[in-house]
């Protein structure tokens, strides 16, 4: 049994500090407070003096309190009783089901040797034609959604959790409002997922500290089931909370920041996390998809924007729905030229038709008359937004490709859309009559 | 081996306090024993004995009083035959044979042999015994590919030395003695085919420096004609993410007039790597017509690869490419990208609480960006041949905007700057090279003058098309209006490039030669429109000839048609041609 320390020497924010020999590096240790014990991890070594952050917050620490350290860094347990349960950011069961200690992992582990990596393949269906159609999700894809607060982000990644075909969905929840949590809950089991989600959710409640390890925790716990042979598709929600649970860390440490507060190695700690996304040649997989709110609608700010440096891609949720504008899957051009041979064509085509009605929008705003060219647009562009555009529209693929010709043939002749001509034979609708 | 020990008295993040005994250098390698693992690290502060450490690998783990050993050498890499076509991550471990060894990940302390030892080389020795050498002499050669792969007295070997005994030709591993020199002092120094060079050191066995001059060619009209790059020299690409900026790195490293090509993936995403990894080997080279991995090293050290090690990566790879210079040869640097080398530097910066200067990078981030890039040139070696180094460095600037510390610290010493824009890509304007941002110092493989002739219409057609945004077309005049048009030309059929067309992906000097003679000849020459309508007509029309011709073969019989059904369309609606263009279209009809 490791010695117990029942003098602290210094409390500063969630850190503690304690004098202690023979503690490693990132060991936990178990600090017994009046309110109970909580976990704290060594996050510096100075001589003697070992610093802990807290894990349930520095509040109500009292210097006589007692700090016994473990001997381990942190662990999770795996095992296939980890489908269908909720665990907080500590790993802790969040609903009252048992606390699990077989088998334990370490987290945040080394990362994939890039010669064993190989190009990705396969897409990801989801249902949704902003995605399948012209922002292809990939298997072993990392991308970010981003959007403002107070978009559908949640109701997006809950819709895409309960439709992608994945073996087992991980989701992992920084500073997730209590009522998102119950929905998520909600919307999982009320569609029968809940038996192969894995949840680990840290709310706005609970302490920030524990934030922090839930990507980490996550990501280790998707690692080993990828290992296993599974596809598993891995939701973070929302790695802003995140990136400022570091920002509060480091200041409270006293480092120097770098971009309005957060600390020098943000695109490093977003990056460790996010190259978790990797497809084993001979195994299973793991994608990210992980929220990112840019605080005032700018993506220059310090998160989104190392979060575009590390994705491959980005989808732009803006007034309820994907833009097709801002949006981009790096990976598409691997998977959308063998799903069907129009796919990439309507994807194209519309997309510069859109662009060309978003014009005649701003034509129309400023006062100038419309052609008749124009009017198409017009039609078109509503059309588009109503049938492609809104997250509730939910077709496979091929149903989404044949509404794009069907919305293309309401509005344009055939050799207006700039469309092959092989194409327009083969695909454009016959009238009826 | 100067045997100093120490013990590990604090741990933060990756830096690591040691209290030592004995003498330790700065920069010197330093290896942390934790149970049975050895991490390496590197000296980079020294307090009386208090010694600060990098570490190039994850620090979990490590206790107070765990033992250190230094081992009085900086951080080297090994040098020697079998170099080119390796993976290597930024401290050169061979990343395959780590794959071998270890599987899927990336397991700390793993240190294996960059050169593999039972490889045989076919030595000709090149030295006889009597014969005076000193460092950078070859001695013997061996053949790597295509090249001669010189084996050459270590360069770290100062004084003079007579050569005491040769190994006759014939085959032999790395690491077999080749030849024995002896010293002035009577003292014998055995010579291997490998020798170790402290990577931050630059490498300065050469006669002179000269002035880079002759146009290291890209295959990218953009580059060869309006930002051309020198060998010898060196370039920026800054960007925001998404404009492109590794695609370019891409194609350049495919196309590059160059012997050799490095490349450094500095902590940037590892599936960009995996592509290059993938289909280098499938590509030709069509200077040698064979694989384009023989010519190409990739050091790679990704965003989630420990940050020391990416902090080393670049200059593991430019040490590299400074040794296969003294052997006559030219060879490319690509790295990306170098802010997040600098911010490798930032992150130490901070665990060493100095005084953060702009943004929290230290404050000598600009004379270290500033001493990488001075190890590019073009030197005269000793028996009077020229080998190159040439540096290309993407740059991404937080927030795509171009007023941060790197971006700026790296546009005060290089040549050329390739500023990529947002606007042009999202405009699907490839490579979105900004024209008239960029900029470059060296020479082109098209006069200046006729360059900037050219340019002017971009220029010029890019206020215009402000202007008309305002004041509508109908407010501009017809002259104006043409000028817009040209610009505009200029850039659709010229600037952009299509780098997936296997054609127009990589455009060879004579055609670049000629067909900016074709497209000055568009820019010189007066119409008679009647409407703007109908010179936009036209101009489609033309613009649309031009991209059709692009991606036809150079040389064939469907490009000259394609080429004469231009001119005889252009002359059907020309009625004159300015005197500069005409002079322009002359001195390149010369040249071709």
């Amino acid at each position: 049994m490791k010695k117990v320390y029942s003098r602290i020497e210094s409390i500063a924010g969630n850190v503690i500090a304690v004098k202690a020999d023979d503690v490693a590096y990132g060991e936990l240790a178990e600090v017994s407070t009046r309110f109970g014990t909580s976990l704290a991890e060594v996050i510096r070594l100075d001589s003697g003096l070992v610093s802990l952050q807290v894990f349930a917050g520095g509040r109500g620490i009292s210097t006589g309190d007692e700090v016994r350290f473990l001997g381990n860094p942190m662990r999770v347990s795996f095992s296939d009783d980890l489908k269908g349960r909720i665990f907080t950011g500590a790993g802790e069961p969040r609903d009252k089901g048992p606390t699990l200690t077989e088998n334990l992992i370490p987290i945040g582990g080394p990362s994939v040797n890039p010669t064993k990596r190989i190009i990705p393949r396969e897409m990801i269906r989801t249902g949704i034609p902003m995605i399948d159609l012209f922002n292809t999700l990939v298997k072993s894809q990392k991308l970010p959604i981003f959007s403002v607060s107070g978009e559908p982000y949640n109701q997006l990644l809950a819709r895409i959790a309960m439709q992608a075909e994945v073996d087992l969905i991980v989701l992992g929840g920084m500073g997730l409002k209590y009522d998102d949590y119950l929905f998520f809950k909600d919307t999982l089991e009320e569609g029968g997922a809940l038996q192969k989600t894995v949840m680990f959710v840290n709310t706005a409640a609970d302490p920030v500290v524990e934030c922090l390890m839930v990507p980490d925790i996550s990501l280790a716990v998707a690692e080993r089931f990828a290992l296993k042979g599974l596809n598993v598709l891995v939701l973070l929600t929302d790695m802003t909370n995140f990136a400022d649970a570091l920002k509060e860390i480091a200041i409270t440490q006293e480092q120097v920041p770098s971009n309005r507060g957060y600390p020098g190695d943000l695109y490093s700690q977003l990056a460790s996390r996010y190259e978790k996304a990797v497809d084993f040649s001979d195994s299973g997989s793991i994608t990210v998809l992980a929220v990112t709110t840019m605080p005032g609608d700018d993506v220059t700010h310090p998160v989104p924007d190392n979060t575009g440096y590390i994705t491959e891609g980005q989808f732009y949720l803006k007034g309820g729905r994907i833009e097709p504008f801002g949006s981009l899957s790096r990976l598409k051009q691997q998977v959308n030229g063998k799903t069907r041979e129009d796919h990439r064509a309507i994807m194209d085509g519309m997309i510069k038709l859109f662009a060309a009605y978003r014009d005649t929008l701003e034509k129309k705003s400023m006062g100038f008359q419309m052609s008749a060219w124009d009017s198409k647009l017009l039609k078109y562009g509503e059309l588009f937004e109503a049938q492609m555009m809104d997250l509730s529209v939910n077709i496979p693929l091929e149903a989404a490709l044949d509404k794009g010709w069907e919305i293309l043939a309401s509005c344009f002749e055939p050799q207006e859309t700039g469309l092959q001509t092989k194409l327009l034979d083969k695909f454009w609708p016959k009238k009826a009559d | 081996m100067t045997n100093t020990k120490g013990l590990v008295t604090g741990v933060n993040g990756n830096m690591v306090t040691v209290r030592v005994e004995g003498p330790v250098a700065l920069n010197e390698v330093a290896f942390i024993e934790v149970e049975g693992k050895r991490l390496k690290a590197e000296v980079i502060r020294v307090r009386g004995d208090s010694v600060q450490t990098q570490v190039f690998e994850m620090t979990k783990g490590i206790k107070v009083d765990m033992p250190v050993v230094f081992t009085g050498e900086m951080l080297a890499v090994e040098l020697g035959p079998g170099l080119l076509g390796k993976i290597y991550d930024g401290l050169q471990n061979p990343l395959p044979e780590v794959a071998i060894k270890t599987g899927y990940f990336l397991e700390p302390g793993i240190y294996l042999d960059a050169l593999p030892r039972d490889v045989k080389w076919a030595w000709t020795p090149v030295v006889k015994v009597g014969d005076t050498v000193e460092r950078a002499d070859t001695l013997g050669t061996v053949p790597e590919g295509t090249f001669t792969h010189r084996i050459m007295v270590p360069f770290g070997m100062l004084s003079s030395y007579k050569v005491k005994s040769v190994k006759p030709a014939g085959e032999y591993v790395v690491s077999d003695e080749m030849v024995v020199l002896e010293d002035s002092d009577g003292k014998t120094h055995s010579v291997s085919m490998i020798f170790e060079w402290p990577v931050k050191r630059a490498i300065d066995c050469y006669d002179e420096r000269l002035k880079p001059t002759e146009p290291m060619v890209t295959k990218t009209r953009i580059i060869d004609t309006f930002f051309p790059v020198a060998k010898g020299g060196t370039y920026c690409v800054p960007g925001p993410f998404g404009a492109g900026k590794t695609v370019l790195q891409q194609v350049t490293s495919r196309n590059a007039d160059v012997d050799i090509v490095i490349i450094a993936a500095c902590g940037e995403r590892a599936g960009e790597v995996v592509e290059t990894l993938i289909e280098f080997p499938e590509l030709i080279d069509p200077k040698t017509g064979r694989s384009l991995m023989e010519r190409t090293i990739i050091v790679c050290n990704t965003s989630s690869m420990p940050v020391a090690a990416r902090e080393a990566s670049v200059y593991t790879a430019v040490t590299m490419a400074e040794y296969y210079r003294q052997m006559g040869l030219d060879v490319l640097l690509l790295a990306d990208s170098t802010s997040r080398w600098a911010q490798a530097m930032r992150e130490m910066s901070g665990r060493l609480e100095e005084i953060p200067g702009e943004e929290a990078f230290p404050a000598y981030l600009e004379s270290v960006i500033a001493s990488f890039y001075e190890r590019a040139g073009i030197v005269r070696l000793k028996g009077g041949e020229k080998g190159s180094v040439t540096i290309g460095g993407t740059v991404s600037p937080a927030g795509g905007n171009f007023e941060e510390p790197v971006t700026q610290a790296t546009l005060k010493v290089v040549g050329a700057f390739h500023g990529l824009s947002r606007e042009r890509s999202d405009a699907r304007k490839y490579p979105a090279i900004h024209p008239l941002d960029s900029w470059s110092k060296y020479a082109s493989v098209i006069d200046p003058k006729a360059v900037a002739w050219a340019h002017y219409f971009l220029s010029r057609g890019s206020e215009v098309g402000q202007m008309m945004k305002v004041v509508g077309e109908e407010g501009t005049s017809l002259d104006d209006f043409m000028i817009y048009l040209k610009g505009e030309f200029l850039d659709a059929v010229y600037l952009q490039q299509n780098s997936f067309d296997p054609i127009d992906a990589s455009v060879s000097t004579d055609r670049q030669r000629l067909i900016f003679g074709r497209v000055v000849k568009v820019l010189g020459s007066s119409f008679e429109f009647k409407t703007k309508e109908d010179a936009r007509m036209w101009f489609s029309k033309l613009r649309q000839m031009f991209l059709d011709a692009n991606s036809i073969e150079w040389n064939s019989p469907t490009f000259t048609e394609a080429d004469k059904a231009i001119l005889d369309f252009l002359a059907d609606k020309v009625t004159g041609l300015h005197a500069a263009a005409k002079t322009i279209i002359e001195n390149l009809e010369r040249a071709v």
